[in-house]
């Protein structure tokens, strides 16, 4: 409570700089632990011995694990959501754990697969996966920072540093034949990610220019006297910036990459994509429309121009990563599309936005309960084909892609299977696992806020997704194992396996038994103290 | 308690089946569905019928209380709770799911050869989660239940299913799956709704009903039912949304279709009488010809279809479209025999069309055919066979004294009486309908009884005609010289020519029960009365009173 005071104090009376970093540090000790544990990592990694150069994907979980723990005594902040921190800071650090175990040997693939079964001996100069770990760490140092945010250059900082080291991740992701698809994968990304950034950039520069300040709560209090709608640089800023954002998000019309950087990449790289970028660029743009709308706006509402922007998104995004999705044999390009579509889905949930004290009314909520959702279950996805592999005609062993061969797995490796089909079903929301539990708050904060044409189009996209995920479904659980190609082996990586098996049991357990990290994003969403604004969802009512 | 161990005793074992070998899958299988039997039975001793409105034996559990709930107190409202209760409407179609499961698991027995552990596993896990919707007292518990049970019945058609299955199972698959998305829409307007009255979300849907009928405008109430009809009637299936059925019915595996007939379409009429009369009772009231129009509609077209049928199966499929055409006409009709009626006819269609199936999968099993062009005079190949053939067939078309008879002349009956002013015991008397209503579903009685018996004129009686293969192996012996006709396999099978005990032993409790629903339906009817009642007082109530509140009729309002 103090460390809210100070930072508002702070904020009005614009005190000096030095007394607000340390405030701010007050909140970030998650990410310094993050910070010392990468340096550790890479310290370590630089190694000769294997023996030591083994400790560094261990010491980057030891780091995740403090940083989650770490979360837990976030302060309260001034923006939105003032108990945002360690809802988000311990859910990225805990998708972000799982993710790590994913990403086990996912440079230099063959090699390291044959020094994981012993087959060859190590060789320092021929792997690099110390600086991979770094990179994973870094990432998700970013995307806590974002939740951290409270200053437009301090969100583009983080926004940029949750980026940059996925474009090598998704760079040197492969070796061999496949390395060349992933070089290019990581080129287009790269590209279009300056695109985006620049756009957002774009957007923040013109939003200082219409409010002369980059510190949001000012914004927010500066759009609160005058309205957004009334200053067209202020709204082209916001939008701008939206737009841009829909980089991180995978949202169209920024969602080109997607297919491609998904399916160049390996699977665990995909897997991580799919759900870093996504939590860092939502948390982004719940912070930016913020400064524009729900708290100030009257009755809690964005401004229109920027609820229709974000309407249209919403609308494109779901219906055309569902269609496209519809049309493709690669898992991986499967998986992407969903990505988008999923993006769509908790846009609804923005959209929404945060009235009301209960789930059911908080799109934010819902958000951020989906976000949790999406990542176990993509992982499981994800992890399965990050698990097989198979050696091509060339001699080359190379991670499984088509949907071919999913082909019966449920009888040749079950738990692998299993994860595929838990984890598919899930995806598609199909009662009672996880995911249709993630999406009933989006249903009904989508309602509550009289949004009903989008939750109606929310609908019918969830049925048109189960076009594919049922094949997601179907292939592994009902296909019989094809008879004359080699079948797909398991990679030797004992630890994917276990990052895709503890996705799935979530995908079960969690539904089950998630009521209290639902209530957990319940809190994490829940409004500022009185004073600054009165939501109440059941005021809302006609 | 013992509500939660019907849904659970299933899953349970369920898993058991996966977990165990494959030699002990039947017997689990077997196990696993009598025990519900003997719990339904004691339930229908221990049931208070005098209070038959009331849902007895409520158990609740928190759930996801975060989902809306509150704590008010140390009272904690709302959220979504596992709650079940059972009222005499349920009841009965628990009894009929609990009787169907074990006639199914020994139905399979010699049908299902491969992938058997999956296979028991699937259908008996589908068990629980019918059990669930029927017991649900909690709108999301019955949601989740209602599509989970696509999972089981998608796997059993695509599966085990004959040539067609993955088309119809994925066909089935996203039919019910998006209507039920829209339903979803609809009944989470009716939540907010309440919410918004109640200040925390309650899914209780007894709360649900009570709002909705008090507060929802007509507006709403027609979008909602038309929200709530676009997932049920789908399932159901109504005249236009039916496309479905005859071919995932003639695709699944005996026991699959004997399920999806039995109890599967039986989801969408419960879903009708449980949540778009109680939700919207002045829409229900106001587009009430409509619905019984459509309805009729697919009493005819459907039976014209079955007339020109000559899969027998698929003749059957079609056939069940025409009957649960005459349930939901009953269910419109808003009076005491017409809704007791159609409650009765969902119990009456489910035995007699789910031994159809059988007999039908029992033939299929020596034949390997369904087609009417192949299969005459059974009579005298099979003799035991064709008796309950001819049975359940004058069961299905409406003979009185045989169970299809009483539900099928309540429901018209109902839709007769309904608008006409005739008092009727409880006393709910007007209706939308009339006689015309009644008049013209009747010729599909007449429709009905003529393609039914024209196909047990034609498989049971007449001249004998079996496939090739069999006529060879019957009458001349092994080696007439085809090369491996396309019943051969049947040759190694260890089915007699006739019916084999256990196939009378499945038959025979369906056979007892159509008799006793024929001669004797009067405790059941009188166990039916006060639930039904009290759905029929609230819809005519609601209609009668926005009509004379001079509040513009629905139509003007909504789509």
């Amino acid at each position: 409570m103090t460390t809210l005071l100070l930072a508002q104090t702070a904020a009005a009376e614009g005190v000096a700089r030095s007394a607000s970093i340390l405030v701010k540090l007050d909140s970030i000790w998650p990410e310094v632990a993050l910070f010392l544990a990468t340096c550790v990592v890479m310290v370590v990694g630089l190694s000769p011995r294997l023996a030591i150069r083994r400790w560094s994907a261990p010491i980057a979980g030891v780091g995740l694990v403090a940083a989650g723990i770490l979360a837990w005594w976030s302060p309260e902040t001034a923006g939105p959501l003032p108990h945002l921190l360690p809802y988000a800071k311990m859910m990225i650090a805990g998708v972000g754990l799982l993710l790590l175990l994913l990403v086990a040997g996912t440079v230099d693939r063959t090699e390291e697969g044959l020094i994981a079964s012993g087959r060859i001996p190590f060789n320092p100069l021929r792997t690099n996966r110390a600086e991979f770990y770094a990179f994973v760490l870094f990432s998700l140092t970013g995307a806590m920072l974002c939740a951290s945010a409270d200053d437009l250059i301090w969100l583009f900082l983080a926004l940029e540093l949750t980026s940059l080291p996925t474009y090598i991740m998704v760079t040197i992701s492969q070796g061999g034949r496949a390395g060349a698809r992933a070089q290019e994968a990581g080129v287009k990304y790269f590209f279009l990610g300056a695109l985006g950034a620049a756009v957002f950039l774009f957007g923040f520069a013109l939003l200082y220019g219409a409010t002369g300040t980059t510190k949001l709560p000012e914004m927010a209090a500066f759009f609160a006297d005058h309205s957004i709608e009334a200053s067209p640089i202020g709204l082209l800023g916001m939008i701008l910036a939206v737009l841009g954002v829909g980089f991180k998000i995978a949202a169209v019309p920024m969602h080109l990459y997607t297919p491609d950087v998904y399916e160049g990449a390996a699977s665990p790289v995909s897997a991580f994509l799919a759900f870093v970028p996504k939590t860092a660029g939502f948390i982004a743009i719940i912070l930016l429309v913020s400064t524009a709308g729900w708290v100030h706006g009257a009755g809690h509402s964005l401004p229109e121009p920027v609820r229709l922007t974000l309407w249209i998104m919403a609308f494109l995004t779901m219906t055309w990563g569902n269609v496209l999705a519809l049309l493709q044999t690669s898992v991986k390009r499967i998986l992407a599309y969903s990505s988008i579509a999923h993006a769509g889905y908790m846009l609804v949930g923005v959209i929404a936005g945060p009235q009301g004290t209960s789930i059911t009314t908080n799109g934010l909520a819902a958000v951020l309960f989906y976000l949790l959702a999406y990542g176990v279950m993509n992982i499981g996805a994800f992890g399965v084909l990050a698990c097989l592999e198979r050696t091509g005609p060339d001699g080359e062993v190379r991670e499984v892609e088509t949907i071919d061969d999913l082909r019966g797995l449920c009888a040749t490796h079950p738990a692998l299977g299993w994860t595929m089909v838990l984890c598919a079903a899930s995806l598609l929301g199909l009662p009672p696992l996880l995911g249709f539990w993630a999406k009933v708050p989006l249903f009904t904060s989508a309602i509550s806020a009289g949004e009903i044409p989008l939750v109606v189009v929310l609908g019918l996209n969830s049925a048109i997704a189960a076009f594919y995920y049922l094949r997601l479904v179907a292939y592994p659980l009902l296909e019989q194992p094809e008879g004359a190609a080699p079948l797909p082996r398991p990679t030797p990586f004992v630890s994917r396996a276990l990052a895709s098996i503890l996705a799935a049991a979530g995908v079960v357990v969690l539904a089950i038994a998630g009521n209290a990290l639902m209530d957990a994003s319940r809190r994490a969403a829940e409004a500022p103290p009185a004073g600054q604004v009165t939501p109440h969802a059941d005021s809302q009512h006609p | 308690m013992i509500l939660y161990a019907l849904i659970f005793v299933p899953v349970v074992f369920a898993l058991l089946i996966a977990a165990r070998p494959v030699r002990d899958a039947r017997q689990l299988a077997l196990i696993g569905t009598l025990l519900p039997v003997g719990l339904v039975a004691w339930l229908l001793f221990s049931f208070d019928w005098d209070l038959a409105a009331q849902f007895q034996f409520p158990s609740t559990i928190p759930w996801f209380t975060a989902l809306g709930g509150i704590e008010r107190g140390d009272v904690a409202l709302g959220g979504v709770q596992l709650s079940v209760g059972v009222d005499s409407v349920s009841l009965m179609l628990v009894a009929l799911t609990v009787l169907l499961g074990p006639i199914c698991v020994a139905g399979s027995f010699s049908a299902i050869t491969e992938r058997v552990k999956t296979y028991y596993a699937w259908l008996v896990a589908l068990q629980g989660a019918m059990t669930a919707v029927f017991l649900a007292r909690d709108l999301v518990l019955f949601y989740v239940a209602f599509e989970f049970t696509l999972v089981p019945m998608w796997v059993l058609i695509s599966l085990w299913g004959s040539t067609n299955r993955r088309k119809a199972a994925t066909r089935f698959f996203l039919y019910t799956f998006t209507g039920s998305m829209i339903a979803l829409a609809g009944l989470v307007y009716v939540v907010w709704t309440a919410a918004g009255i109640r200040g925390y979300w309650t899914f209780d849907i007894g709360d649900l009903s009570l709002f909705a009928r008090l507060h929802l405008t007509a507006s709403e109430q027609a979008w909602v039912m038309l929200a709530l009809l676009a997932g049920f009637a789908v399932k159901v299936p109504l005249f236009p949304v039916h496309t479905w059925l005859p071919l995932a019915h003639t695709e699944a595996p005996t026991a699959g279709s004997v399920i999806l007939a039995g109890v599967l379409l039986k989801l969408g009429t419960y879903g009708i009488y449980r949540f778009v009369l109680p939700f919207c009772p002045i829409a229900a009231w106001e587009y009430a010809p409509t619905v019984a129009a459509v309805s009729i509609v697919g009493i005819v077209y459907a039976g014209l279809i079955c007339w020109v049928q000559t899969d027998v199966k698929k003749l059957v499929a079609y056939s069940s479209v025409a009957h649960l055409g005459f349930c939901i006409l009953g269910m419109f009709s808003f009076n005491t025999a017409g809704l007791t009626g159609s409650v009765l006819y969902m119990v009456n269609h489910g035995l007699s069309t789910g031994a159809l199936f059988l007999m039908i999968g029992m033939v299929y099993e020596r034949y390997h055919t369904r087609s009417m062009k192949e299969l005459g005079g059974l009579a005298s190949r099979m003799p035991v066979w064709a008796t309950f053939m001819v049975f359940f067939t004058l069961a299905s078309v409406g003979l009185p004294g045989l169970n299809g008879f009483v539900s099928e002349f309540l429901c018209l009956m109902g839709a007769f009486q309904s608008n006409t002013g005739i008092v009727d015991g409880a006393g709910a008397t007007s209706g939308r309908l009339g006689p015309w209503y009644a008049a013209i579903a009747g010729t599909g009685m007449i429709v009905a009884a003529m393609y039914l018996l024209l196909m047990v004129g034609h498989i049971v009686w007449g001249p004998l005609r079996e496939p090739h293969g069999h006529a060879a192996h019957h009458e001349h012996g092994h080696d007439e010289g085809r090369a491996n006709p396309p019943g051969a396999e049947t040759h190694g099978s260890p089915l007699p020519r006739d019916l084999s005990w256990r196939e009378i032993g499945i038959l025979i409790p369906l056979a007892v029960a159509c008799i006793a629903l024929g001669v004797f339906p009067k405790p059941l009817l009188d166990g039916l009365k006060d639930p039904v009642n009290a759905i029929a007082a609230q819809v005519v109530g609601a209609g009668v009173k926005a009509r004379t509140a001079g509040l513009p009729p629905a139509q003007e309002a909504a789509p």
